[in-house]
């Protein structure tokens, strides 16, 4: 088998040794309800998730994904009930606002030469600061838009419900699957985060693509503020608080190396379906109190950065000993 | 050693920054400056933002050691969650104040020499490393309250929060004490040199013959510990552990202070007072905002217009643009 794809073996054998080990305490677990549940409750995190992987194998991170989709949310509210503005056009302004932001957040990083940790720390404060200037309350959105998409699924064998966010985060993935693994920007980020000067010397450019990654993420991330605002019907500013961090973890978990230069956009579904998992077996179980997900989420990421330790250092032998940092 | 000029370290853009958003405070609100002592407490504007700022400011002591190592701690606010959980916890089981601080800090050091172990031993990026107790460390306070807010009525613990010292606040003094500590432990001994060139080259210093992993350990044992002080504090000062909201995105305000006080990211040359000064001029933009009647929501967004201005302004870019003008300036 090849050596590069361990660590998603891995993480899928973990997931379903967990689901089957969930399914045997509730067989009730095994069902396409909550599979179709699965997809549309963790839709937002696993679209902004996408956008996080890029950044992440580009060797760099992303603290304002939360703030944005909290933004687009309350943009969205905005547009819509107080502008009057029909949904769709709505949607296409969030989306040009976050990616407007994405670019000038990558324009930043890359040409301030400032650790991107800092700069989209920047962006998350500005985000959230003029997501509650423009409304400090929740805004609820009625439209006929919305009542009709949240009411639309295809009905799945056993009574699942594939809804339509459901469906709008399988697209996602298979978008940055494509973008990551068949285009030339896709291994342009590869090279940025193997090592940003040797992809230089290459003749990738790189100012051009790091300015791209950040606003494919920022772009990702205001989907995920559209995705979130259908789900909730309502733009709220403190909405998707922490988001950055689950989607962070789900990166990790799904085998991108923090490192960049490696990873998978299939391993981090399979991240944001653990984390799923989680969440719906505490529900399931009852007894179990809502702070158990962030400590087992916390445990599951410990866990798979020491496989990854484990796996790579078995992968790659230890050069001489002068050399290790 | 060098002689330390004082008139080139006030100076630096720091103070004038410190200075001016005082002054505008001092435009807004013209009792700013006012200060009265009651009950043997001074009151005051001023000392308010020394006292709220306490908090970050002994966040960032720590943090700027971690940051001068080339790493960062993002675990220090929900450290700070849990040294309060186990506080109160204690304290309304009906143990003593001083064995619940004493426990709180414990697990303060714990939290640091796990983060410790990770980077040093596990060699984790600490960024990662660490994220792992920020995410988990808010379940395991909430764990520790069960999921309640845990008030408590202990003097001890509330004077730690609220008491005075001759007039001062609790939480300044604890602040001043660790600050002047901290800074005469790194710059009277070597210590302070050798965490230096650990955060410039870390092969390197091993080379040299410092012990990097000993070091490592001890200056994340050393964040944790600042941040269960912390983490007592806030309990104090609301008489409660709220597991949920105590220092919550406080780790980013410490991160921040630490840059703003001109402590590089990439690791080297560290400043503890200025970390502090950067916590203070935080703390004086909130108060600033707070007390001239803006909603607090302007407060994030003042806020990332500071760290903009300032990443611009230590942008290796723009120092050379201006220093190419200045020389052609004196060229002409």
């Amino acid at each position: 088998m090849n050596r590069a794809l361990r660590p998603l073996v891995a993480t899928t054998a973990i997931f379903a040794l967990a689901y089957l080990a969930a399914v045997v305490q509730f067989p009730a677990m095994f069902s396409t309800r909550v599979m179709g549940n699965f997809l549309t409750d963790n839709a937002f995190l696993g679209i902004a998730a996408v956008g996080m992987t890029f950044v992440i194998i580009s060797g760099g991170i992303d603290l304002s994904v939360g703030a944005v989709i909290g933004f687009t949310t309350v943009l969205n509210a905005v547009l819509i009930m107080w502008l009057g503005l029909h949904p769709l056009l709505a949607f296409a302004i969030s989306l040009g606002v976050a990616a407007a932001f994405g670019a000038v957040m990558g324009a930043a990083i890359h040409y301030l030469k400032v650790p991107s940790f800092i700069v989209t720390l920047a962006g998350m404060f500005l985000a959230r600061g003029g997501a509650s200037v423009l409304s400090p309350d929740s805004i609820g959105i009625k439209h006929e838009l919305y009542t009709t998409i949240s009411k639309s699924y295809i009905l799945l064998p056993g009574g699942g419900r594939l809804t339509v966010i459901g469906m709008i985060m399988l697209l996602v993935f298979a978008f940055g699957i494509v973008l990551a693994h068949r285009t030339r920007f896709g291994s342009y980020v590869y090279a940025l985060g193997g090592s940003e000067v040797s992809a230089g010397l290459m003749g990738v450019p790189v100012a051009r693509t790091t300015i791209l990654i950040y606003t494919l993420s920022a772009t990702l991330a205001g989907l995920a503020g559209i995705v979130f605002s259908l789900y909730t019907s309502a733009g709220y500013s403190l909405s998707a608080l922490g988001v950055e961090l689950d989607a962070i973890a789900a990166v990790v978990i799904g085998g991108t190396l923090l490192t960049g230069g490696y990873g998978f956009i299939a391993g981090t579904f399979i991240g944001v379906m653990l984390q799923g998992l989680v969440q719906t077996y505490i529900v399931f179980d009852g007894t179990l109190s809502s702070w158990w997900t962030k400590i087992v989420i916390g445990g599951l990421l410990f866990l798979f950065i020491l496989l990854q330790r484990l796996v790579f250092s078995a992968a790659a032998p230890r050069r001489k000993v002068f050399w290790k940092t | 050693m060098k002689r330390v000029h004082w008139k080139a370290l006030l100076l630096r853009p720091q103070f004038f920054a410190l200075a001016a958003v005082l002054l505008i405070n001092w435009l807004l609100f013209p009792g700013f400056f006012d200060i009265t002592l009651q009950d043997g407490r001074l009151f005051g504007s001023v000392i308010d933002v020394l006292n709220r700022g306490a908090p970050v400011a002994i966040l960032a002591i720590g943090m700027t050691a971690v940051i001068a190592t080339k790493g960062v701690d993002l675990s220090v606010g929900a450290v700070m969650a849990i040294a309060g959980a186990v506080a109160a916890v204690l304290v309304t089981g009906g143990a003593s104040a001083v064995v619940a601080v004493a426990a709180a800090l414990a697990v303060g050091v714990l939290c640091g020499l796990w983060n410790g172990v990770l980077v040093t031993y596990l060699e984790i990026q600490p960024i990662i490393a660490t994220l792992v107790l920020m995410v988990a460390g808010r379940g395991l306070a909430q764990l520790v309250t069960e999921g309640s807010i845990v008030t408590f009525s202990d003097p001890v613990l509330i004077f730690i929060g609220t008491g005075a010292v001759l007039g001062m606040p609790m939480p300044i003094v604890i602040a001043s004490v660790l600050a002047i500590g901290a800074t005469l432990i790194v710059r009277k001994t070597a210590l302070g040199l050798l965490i230096e060139a650990v955060g410039v080259n870390r092969s390197a210093a091993r080379f040299a013959g410092i012990s990097s992993g000993l070091l490592l350990m001890v200056v994340y044992t050393f964040a944790g510990f600042c941040a269960a002080t912390s983490g007592l504090i806030v309990a104090g000062d609301i008489r409660g552990a709220d597991a949920n909201n105590a220092g919550l995105w406080l780790e980013l305000d410490a991160i921040l202070a630490v840059v703003i006080g001109g402590t590089s990211l990439l690791g080297g040359r560290f400043s503890i007072p200025m970390s502090v000064v950067g916590a203070l001029i935080i703390q004086a933009m909130n108060t600033g905002i707070l007390i001239s009647g803006f909603s607090p929501e302007f407060n994030l967004v003042v806020k990332s217009g500071v760290i903009i201005l300032i990443l611009v302004l230590q942008a290796p870019m723009v120092a050379q643009s201006l220093r190419k003008r200045f020389t052609a300036e004196r060229k002409a």
